[in-house]
């Protein structure tokens, strides 16, 4: 079986700033569940952001392959229309940009690219309300500015939605309990669950284990110091939640 | 001193002069008028067209811009007629009663004048000015006393325009759309003045669009007259979208009564220069009065919004709202002052107005002022000058969205703010529509 996610030997920095990434290998096979877990400041969030193509970030050596492609090279557009998915740890709010032109936005665009037939208003509308009511979203928030006014929770609510509705092949979820009481972690962590299949595969970037009792990982990694330095079951994010990272990050030093 | 410093009379100077001596006898109106006219050329001629030391015009130096003054604009023939029935199409579908301007001059033959609703007269400025008009008479030239060189050639040089009344209580069925169009491909020059009175109680709704050819250099001066009365609601539109060639200068002297709800919004999606003045009095209490515009601005375009409102009574509350996008090498000015006068206590004044810059020889100068002389005010202001924000565009990009459509995005919802608070949704879409043409010809 070819991996989804191959990630060699990446090396990368803030542009003009300082190295994050240092030296990383992870492969993600379809399907799989691997959850990353770290301290502060180990360059998590900078995986999540160089895999989505975020402006700033300098990719100084490696590559990364995603469905056999290089996905360095790609825009970020192009890399969510591959089925490359960031759940961001904080989604932006957009004044006067309503959620469902968004939305349709989104959708078509991404159909567009891959050749797929484009949705109308109205399919799009059944689709987002189905997808909705799963989540718990008030209709009314699917007609205001994208997540304008929301709170924490429905903001992670409207990335689960956005990844729902886009079935990307690869989601990436940056740290997706931050900000949320253990309700609204509960309809994200089932939102993603449904999700989960044998083509799909999930890396969930989180510093707490709390999140992995509802998303349960079949691979765990230790990130430190700008790379993966130990590696597990999914019984390691227990073990960490009793010891925490010094150890590993003794060992990264 | 300075008094006995004489400039120089520029080419288009000596050219107005000429255009105001050879033709003055012609246009229309009666002695009032014609003194009138005559004491507005003195104004004129004593300061000459305004400078970059006219702090008024500050941004924009018409010394320097206004080359030459063009030859006056032909009265329509057939051929001009049957153009200027094209004009507007992008209003095409707005449900209105349409009045057109043809170079100038009010075309009956084209205008929607029947089934007029009870009463709303409608009459050419020409006509109105030639048989001595009473509502012309009691309002023309006293709506404000505003020195300014634009409107002082205005006044001498009216030719034609729209004389709107709406009796008190009186309210209109469907919205005026006044087409001004300039249908003639040779270089010309227009002086349009109107007069619209909605007396108390009274509600009505005018759009303008203003259109031109493409590449023929023309010069527009336009100016309205907007005298609200109390309880009265009007919202004024208007929609610019000139040649390339056009110099577009347009006056608005607004005065507003007790209890009025007043919407002016302005819409700059043309033209070479283009020069909006307001200057309004919120003569009442418990005014409502919003102000707003969008210019979207590409090559070397120029557009000059200033804005003078006079809080003269208390309690009123007025919204001021301004949206630029620069493109190319073009620039946008917005200088607003809020004059609240001592005894309009209780005002609630805010001014708002942003610029988007799409490039780095695009440029927005952004001059706003308060002048408060009651001490129980709410006023404030706020101007801010950036470019897109790419944490919001990466975004939008990280969900598909190509980046020249996250763009757009962003753009529509920039200015998206100001359309959405025109009442009338024909308008709203065409806006929308215009605004999205904009963008796709930048790609």
């Amino acid at each position: 079986m070819a991996p989804l996610l191959e990630i060699k030997d990446l090396h990368a920095e803030i542009t003009g700033g300082r190295k994050i990434i240092n030296g990383m290998n992870l492969v993600i096979n379809p399907g799989e569940v691997h959850a990353i877990m770290g301290p502060n400041g180990a360059g998590k969030s900078t995986l999540s952001y160089v895999l989505s193509g975020k402006p700033g970030y300098e990719i100084t050596s490696g590559e990364v392959l995603f469905r056999g492609q290089d996905l360095l090279a790609f825009s970020p557009d192009e890399r969510a229309a591959a089925g490359m998915f960031l759940c961001f740890q904080y989604p932006l709010e957009i004044p006067g940009v309503s959620n469902m032109a968004f939305l349709h936005t989104a959708l078509n665009s991404q159909r567009r690219r891959r050749g797929g037939v484009e949705l109308t208003s109205p399919e799009l509308l059944r689709k987002v309300r189905e997808l909705g009511r799963q989540l718990g979203i008030d209709p009314d928030m699917l007609k205001r500015p994208v997540n304008v006014g929301f709170s924490g929770g429905e903001k992670k609510r409207n990335e689960t939605l956005q990844m729902m509705l886009l079935e990307p092949y690869m989601c990436v979820l940056d740290e997706a309990d931050s900000g949320l009481d253990i309700d609204a972690m509960k309809v994200v962590a089932a939102g993603v669950n449904a999700l989960r299949s044998a083509e799909r595969s999930m890396l969930v970037i989180t510093h707490y284990q709390r999140l992995l009792d509802y998303i349960v990982p079949d691979v765990v990694h230790v990130f430190a110091a700008g790379r993966i330095v130990h590696t597990g079951g999914k019984e390691l994010a227990l073990e960490l939640e009793a010891t925490g990272y010094a150890q590993y990050q003794n060992e990264a030093a | 001193m300075a008094a006995d410093v004489r400039m120089m009379k520029t080419a288009a100077e000596v050219a107005l002069a000429e255009t105001f001596a050879a033709v003055h006898a012609a246009l229309p109106g009666d002695g009032t008028v014609a003194a009138q006219r005559s004491a507005a050329f003195d104004r004129f001629v004593a300061t000459g067209l305004p400078h970059r030391r006219v702090e008024a015009w500050r941004y924009t130096d018409l010394r320097a811009m206004m080359r030459e003054a063009l030859p006056l604009a032909a009265p329509p023939d057939a051929a001009a007629l049957a153009r200027a029935g094209d004009a507007g199409a992008i209003l095409a579908e707005v449900e209105a009663r349409r009045l057109y301007l043809v170079n100038g001059s009010f075309a009956a033959a084209l205008s929607d004048l029947a089934d007029l609703e009870p009463g709303l007269t409608i009459s050419s400025m020409a006509s109105a000015l030639a048989s001595g008009d009473p509502v012309v008479a009691a309002h023309l030239g006293k709506t404000l006393l505003v020195d300014d060189p634009a409107l002082a050639l205005n006044t001498a040089l009216m030719g034609d325009g729209v004389v709107i009344h709406v009796a008190a209580g009186a309210s209109l069925a469907r919205p005026l759309l006044l087409i001004s169009v300039t249908a003639q491909d040779t270089p010309a020059a227009i002086f349009t003045r109107s007069l619209m009175v909605v007396e108390d109680g009274a509600a009505a709704s005018l759009i303008e669009i203003h259109e031109g050819p493409a590449g023929t250099a023309y010069q527009v001066n336009t100016a309205l007259e907007l005298v609200v009365g109390a309880d009265a609601q009007v919202e004024r539109v208007k929609i610019i979208r000139e040649g390339a060639g056009a110099m577009h200068l347009a006056t608005v002297l607004a005065r507003v009564g007790d209890r009025a709800r007043v919407a002016v919004s302005g819409f700059n999606l043309g033209g070479g220069v283009v020069r909006n003045q307001l200057m309004a009095q919120l003569a009442g209490e418990f005014i409502d009065a919003s102000i707003s515009g969008v210019s979207l601005l590409g090559g070397k375009q120029h557009a000059d919004t200033m804005l003078v409102l006079d809080h003269t009574a208390p309690n009123s509350q007025s919204r001021e709202n301004f949206r630029a996008v620069l493109d190319g090498a073009s620039r946008d000015i917005f200088q607003g002052r809020i004059a609240v006068h001592q005894r309009a206590q209780k005002t609630d004044a805010r001014m708002l107005s942003r610029a988007l810059l799409l490039s780095d020889a695009a440029e927005s100068d952004n001059k706003p002022e308060l002048e408060i002389f009651a001490d129980d005010v709410q006023c404030g202001h706020g101007c801010t000058t950036g470019t897109l924000d790419p944490q919001l565009k990466f975004y939008l990009m990280a969900r598909g969205i190509p980046a020249k459509e996250a763009e757009a995005l962003l753009i529509q919802a920039f200015v998206g703010e100001v359309i959405d608070g025109v009442a009338n949704e024909g308008v709203r879409a065409a806006l929308t529509g215009a605004t999205q043409a904009w963008l796709l010809e930048r790609e």
